[in-house]
């Protein structure tokens, strides 16, 4: 099955990047779900978890005060103004 | 008759010394930061990648309307930002990015336009303080270590003149005199064009049919998130990038500075030395010709 090749970038770093099975975000209109496959997509995001579902182990979990996630051809960008790890 | 030259001597000896060791201490702080400064740069290159990528992405998929990639005719003033440094002792590098300024204020002026100048570091600000310029705004925020707050603060600055109505004193083009990384060994003063935004297609992919891109919530509201937030980076990779070019520059500088003190304090024992042997050489011919005049008037 296609995998998702996400990175997660705050402003001044990477904060994350491998693949993943799916990747949900909080986009302003309410929480949005990427799988593999997914059309392309520019979308805005609001204050919220970013929750990547690897596959195996632990999902990786951030917090953003807001930004946007790009999707193309399984390449997901999330791009975040501030990131906190989810403690 | 001529200890006075030795003594002179000395004393250029022990202050190129000491000015010696100033010019080593901030060579070796220079060194010590730039390894930092470049980390920084590259740290954030994901970041402007991504942001780069999107807004190419939209100005291919979208009809790109925004107020920020609008051309604007009704004023003829224009801003220039330029990046400077907080302190000196770096050669030329605030010289040359000094230079490039006024070069750019004497071209948009000699096109008509009114320059509202907005001024960042210390060194450009006292510069045309000096010369009696007025400023619009000016920052001191660390020109050797950016923080994203400070970048954040001149970017809100410049895009609220931007935007603002020309009555109330809103600029149509924003510049930025910025000095680019190239190398340890060069950077070179750069002017480019912060806004309107210049918004490119993607490069590239030709024949290949794009896909249609979905917009979450909506065109306008992407636009609206994506262009601020591109102006903002830019801004802050102009400020890192100067941060890495100052620090390079100055390590280059003070190694020079130090070398040259190092010939200086050769060329002064040298002379130290040539005076000493003068004055060795005179007390004995003084002494000679003493015992001499007392050995004839025996």
């Amino acid at each position: 099955m296609a995998q998702l090749e996400v990175d997660v970038v705050a402003t001044d770093r990477q904060a994350w990047s491998g693949t993943a099975v799916s990747v949900s975000a909080p986009s302003v209109a309410g929480q949005i779900g990427i799988l593999p496959g997914h059309t392309p997509l520019l979308a805005v995001l609001g204050k919220g978890t970013v929750r990547v579902l690897t596959g195996q182990g632990e999902p990786f979990e951030v917090e953003i005060s807001g930004g946007f996630l790009s999707v193309d051809e399984n390449l997901v960008t999330v791009v975040a103004d501030e990131v906190t790890a989810k403690g | 008759m001529s200890g006075g030259a030795q003594r002179i001597y000395r004393q250029k000896i022990a202050s190129t010394a000491k000015l010696q060791k100033v010019f080593r201490a901030q060579e070796l702080i220079a060194a010590s930061r730039i390894g930092a400064a470049r980390a920084r740069v590259a740290q954030a290159t994901p970041y402007a990648k991504a942001i780069t990528q999107a807004v190419a992405a939209l100005a291919a998929h979208a009809r790109v309307e925004h107020p920020l990639v609008e051309v604007r005719t009704d004023t003829n003033r224009v801003g220039v930002l330029t990046v400077s440094a907080d302190r000196g002792m770096a050669g030329s590098y605030s010289a040359a990015n000094i230079r490039e300024t006024d070069r750019l204020l004497d071209q948009l002026k000699a096109a008509g336009k009114e320059v509202d100048l907005y001024v960042a570091g210390r060194r450009a600000y006292s510069h045309y303080v000096y010369r009696g310029a007025t400023l619009k705004q000016n920052w001191v925020y660390g020109s050797d270590h950016p923080t994203l707050e400070a970048a954040d603060q001149i970017a809100a600055t410049l895009l609220t003149a931007f935007t603002a109505p020309a009555e109330a004193g809103g600029v149509a083009e924003l510049h930025v005199v910025y000095t680019q990384f190239v190398s340890m060994v060069t950077q070179t003063p750069r002017v480019v064009r912060l806004l309107p935004l210049e918004v490119v297609d993607s490069p590239g992919q030709a024949g290949k049919p794009t896909p249609l891109y979905e917009f979450e919530p909506g065109e306008q509201a992407v636009l609206d998130a994506l262009l601020p937030r591109y102006v903002h980076n830019r801004l802050y990779s102009f400020l890192l990038e100067s941060a890495a070019s100052e620090l390079a520059a100055r390590q280059a500088a003070m190694r020079t500075a130090t070398d040259n003190a190092t010939d200086l304090i050769k060329d002064y024992t040298r002379l130290a030395n040539q005076a000493r042997q003068a004055d060795i050489t005179q007390e004995i011919t003084e002494i000679v010709s003493g015992a001499d005049a007392l050995s004839a008037a025996k």
